[in-house]
């Protein structure tokens, strides 16, 4: 308990340091997730939209959240070597598959009969994959996206170990910010992931087209489980 | 880099290790089935026995607590946002703050494992539990079987799959976990990891990870069996 | 076997069913659900219950096998009172079939009929050949079928596993509730003609809830129609649409009751004139068919007579339209002879 108070002392005398870290932190992740979507989403709505690879894209979401996220950063350090990059790298890994796979599940689930009303119509493939299937689309693709961001905001620290820098630095710290600083990071670390989710959920909001917006739960692939620990 | 927790560092044979551990290549095969046994195979065990011992703690904790919060409602809103505020802890802080409490043994390393464990598996048990279909329900009502028959006979099998899901999900989270426990020194694979941050041998790094990755994916797989084993109508499908 | 005096569980055979004066009141509300509802139904007897909806037919069945509490009054088995008995006991003793059918699905057939002998401690052997006995009389293969899941069967398969199912351990009563609501309507007359099949051959007591007229004229024994909870009329299908027991009743059998009749009666109920030298000239039809299909074929063939055939096509007799016309006439000639 006593633990508990100093370490909202400590926030309160360092916050110079925790913004600092918090920085990090945040531009460690937003690299991950950015590198991520560029890979993952792209590549889920194509198969989506040509409904191919169902096999590969879903089970791709099964295989990446088994992966243990030290592990994949050790890899990295062996292979890659220590430093932001390569943290980066193992982040990127863990991170694309659920987004893969929700935006696979989110195109290729689109209501085929607004689809076929499109090409009735005459719009040529392209046309409805950006007018008619991508729109319908975003809301998953971007609970997919959601997930995954909270999952790095909250994986990052483990990236202190290999030198990435971010808020895991006061906590693998002990001897020098001491335990109220690993409480004080930990209580910075919750907040970040809780803010991120609520960033996310915000925009999931908005960027869900009028019509499909409806009262309740926002929807979502994975099980409910928020704040993943690292 | 790493506080004084960590062990002192292994430096396997350096001296008298071959060219590619010399030059500390990426990874050096030679070096990884020589050692395997005296460096790996033990982690490996300490691992499978911290994740077994974790799931199957946490499994009894929410299991009960589900079976509670099915027959009372307040209970589930409690337990939830106990559980969710454990997983909320990252944990790196989770294990150090627990060696003040319980010492630089397995009993921390474990009573944290077992509370990343709580909130998947209590709320898939809950969930699975609840989605019964209610005119199986109300036929078994029906048809004379008591309440502890109709959950042991209908509710709690219909309810597996569910539950299977939860304890899939459970294990590769602790088995993940489970190498950042090494951090406060009780072995499983993370050691080796934590070793070869201080020695910054390569094949280490790489040898551990892909054990501990392996490990999970072996896991995730026996248990999708188990899963299709324990649950035969849920392939059944109209002739 | 009567319980009444044994005190042992219901079993075997058929039982009585009554109503005395059974009442439903939910709490918060003025009027009642079931409102001194009093019936008595013969052992063997298929007994619908029909009226239109919030008539109280479902919530009377449920206070059978106490799935909703009584208010007031009694229900009475065998003459003795659903009250004195465990209620694990009366629901092992009474069958239930409802629309949504609920079959457990992962219990094979043979698991989901054995359910209710397993509870009552059958041994395996006896319960197997209990579940391919009954699969046989509602009409699916034992040989096949009994390991399979419910998912593997179309809404009408199911709904037959749910009838032998609720019949496995010989239950004497049996309570059907909608139960080919669910099924498309060429799929639901086969089962109707199963059942009655069935029922023929183990002739329990069956109530059975309906909204459905036809269903009921032609399921029923006997027919209580129920409107806002109150019993209306209680009588067999003929008599019921003979002479309705008020303009509700009358309303609500339809307009057409007159040609209904007809549906309920075929030739072989009716004396039939000796055929005479023009006989062979005639349409003919065989003596199963309904008075009602051979009204309207002596219609669309614009004759007056037809002959009447025996199973192996040898002509019986010949019948007139008059006679049929007569029956459902004002003179309300009784059909059977």
């Amino acid at each position: 308990m006593q633990t508990f108070v100093d370490a909202i002392q400590f926030l309160f005398d360092n916050l110079g340091l925790i913004w600092d870290k918090t920085v990090e932190h945040l531009a460690l992740s937003g690299a991950a997730v950015g590198v991520a979507m560029a890979i993952a989403i792209p590549l889920g709505v194509w198969l989506g939209h040509l409904h191919r690879g169902s096999f590969l894209a879903i089970n791709v979401s099964n295989v990446g959240r088994a992966l243990p996220s030290l592990a994949v950063i050790s890899i990295g350090l062996g292979l890659l070597g220590v430093g932001f990059l390569n943290v980066m790298v193992a982040l990127v890994i863990l991170a694309a598959p659920v987004m893969l796979t929700n935006a696979y599940v989110a195109v290729e689930q689109v209501d085929p009969d607004a689809v076929r009303a499109a090409r009735g119509m005459g719009m040529r493939p392209l046309q409805t994959l950006l007018r008619v299937e991508l729109p319908l689309a975003l809301p998953l693709i971007f609970a997919g996206i959601r997930t995954a961001a909270v999952y790095v905001v909250a994986t990052a620290p483990l990236a202190a170990l290999a030198g990435g820098g971010g808020l895991g630095d006061i906590i693998v710290n002990q001897p020098t910010y001491g335990p109220e600083g690993v409480v004080a990071g930990s209580i910075a670390i919750a907040l970040l992931a809780f803010a991120t989710d609520g960033v996310f959920a915000l925009l999931q909001h908005f960027v869900t087209p009028r019509g499909l917006r409806k009262r309740g739960k926002e929807p979502r692939l994975e099980p409910q489980v928020e704040t993943a620990a690292a | 880099m790493i506080s004084l927790i960590a062990q002192q560092p292994v430096i396997p044979e350096f001296e008298r290790g071959s060219e590619c551990v010399r030059e500390n290549k990426q990874f050096c095969s030679d070096w990884f089935f020589d050692n395997f046994d005296r460096v790996f195979g033990p982690r490996v065990v300490e691992h499978i026995e911290l994740t077994a011992i974790a799931v199957g703690i946490g499994f009894v904790i929410a299991f009960t607590a589900a079976l509670i919060a099915y027959n009372r409602g307040w209970f589930e809103r409690s337990f939830a946002i106990f559980a969710a505020f454990l997983y909320t802890i990252p944990s790196l802080a989770f294990f150090q703050l627990m060696v003040p409490i319980t010492g630089l043994s397995r009993t921390s390393a474990e009573i944290a494992l077992v509370s990343y464990t709580l909130l998947i598996l209590f709320r898939n048990t809950l969930t699975g539990l609840q989605e019964v279909p209610e005119d199986a329900r109300m036929a078994a009502r029906a048809m004379g079987l008591t309440q502890g028959q109709i959950l042991r006979r209908v509710e709690l099998p219909l309810a597996l799959p569910a539950i299977m899901a939860g304890i899939r999900i459970a294990t590769v989270t602790t088995i993940s976990l489970a190498t950042v426990a090494a951090f406060i020194g009780v072995g499983g694979l993370g050691q080796p990891i934590f070793n070869a941050i201080q020695s910054g041998f390569k094949t280490e790094f790489v040898a551990a990870g892909l054990l501990a990755v392996l490990l999970a994916l072996v896991a995730d797989a026996l248990l999708v069996l188990l899963q299709r084993i324990l649950t035969p109508w849920a392939r059944a499908r109209r002739v | 076997m009567t319980t009444a005096e044994t005190g042992e569980p219901l079993g075997g055979g058929a039982a009585g069913l009554a109503f005395v004066e059974t009442t439903k009141v939910y709490p918060g509300r003025n009027t009642a659900a079931v409102s001194n509802l009093t019936l008595e139904i013969r052992a063997s007897e298929i007994c619908v219950l029909i009226g239109p909806s919030g008539s109280g037919k479902t919530t009377a069945m449920q206070m059978v096998n106490r799935l909703i509490p009584m208010t007031s009054g009694d229900i009475t088995i065998d003459g003795r009172s659903i009250k004195s008995l465990d209620q694990t006991e009366l629901r092992r003793g009474i069958g239930y079939v409802f629309q949504q059918i609920g079959l457990f699905p992962h219990m094979t057939v043979e698991g989901n009929i054995g359910t209710v002998p397993r509870l009552l401690g059958w041994p395996k052997d006896r319960v197997r050949a209990r579940a391919r006995e009954l699969l046989e009389l509602v009409g699916l293969d034992p040989d096949e079928d009994l390991r399979r899941y419910p998912s593997q069967f179309s809404g009408g398969q199911q709904q037959r596993i749910g009838v032998a199912r609720a019949m496995a351990a010989d239950q004497p009563l049996m309570l059907m509730d909608e139960p080919f609501g669910a099924v498309d309507p060429i799929a639901r007359d086969r089962l109707q003609d199963d059942f009655l099949r069935l029922h023929a051959e183990v002739p329990k007591t069956v109530v059975f809830v309906t909204h459905d007229i036809d269903e009921a004229i032609k399921m029923g024994h006997r027919i209580a129609i129920l409107r806002d909870g109150e019993l209306v009329q209680y009588d067999t299908p003929d008599r019921i649409l003979a002479e309705p027991a008020n303009e509700f009743v009358a309303d609500f059998v339809g307009a057409d009751r007159g040609l209904k009749r007809l549906r309920v009666w075929t030739l072989n109920d009716l004396e039939l004139e000796p055929a005479g030298d023009g006989a062979a000239a005639l349409p003919t039809v065989g003596e199963d068919t309904s008075l009602r299909d051979a009204l309207s074929l002596m219609l669309v063939e614009g004759v007056e007579r037809l002959t009447v055939l025996d199973p192996s096509g040898a002509a019986k007799g010949t019948v007139a339209l008059e006679t049929i016309t007569r029956l459902i006439g004002p003179e309300k000639r009784a059909v059977e002879v």
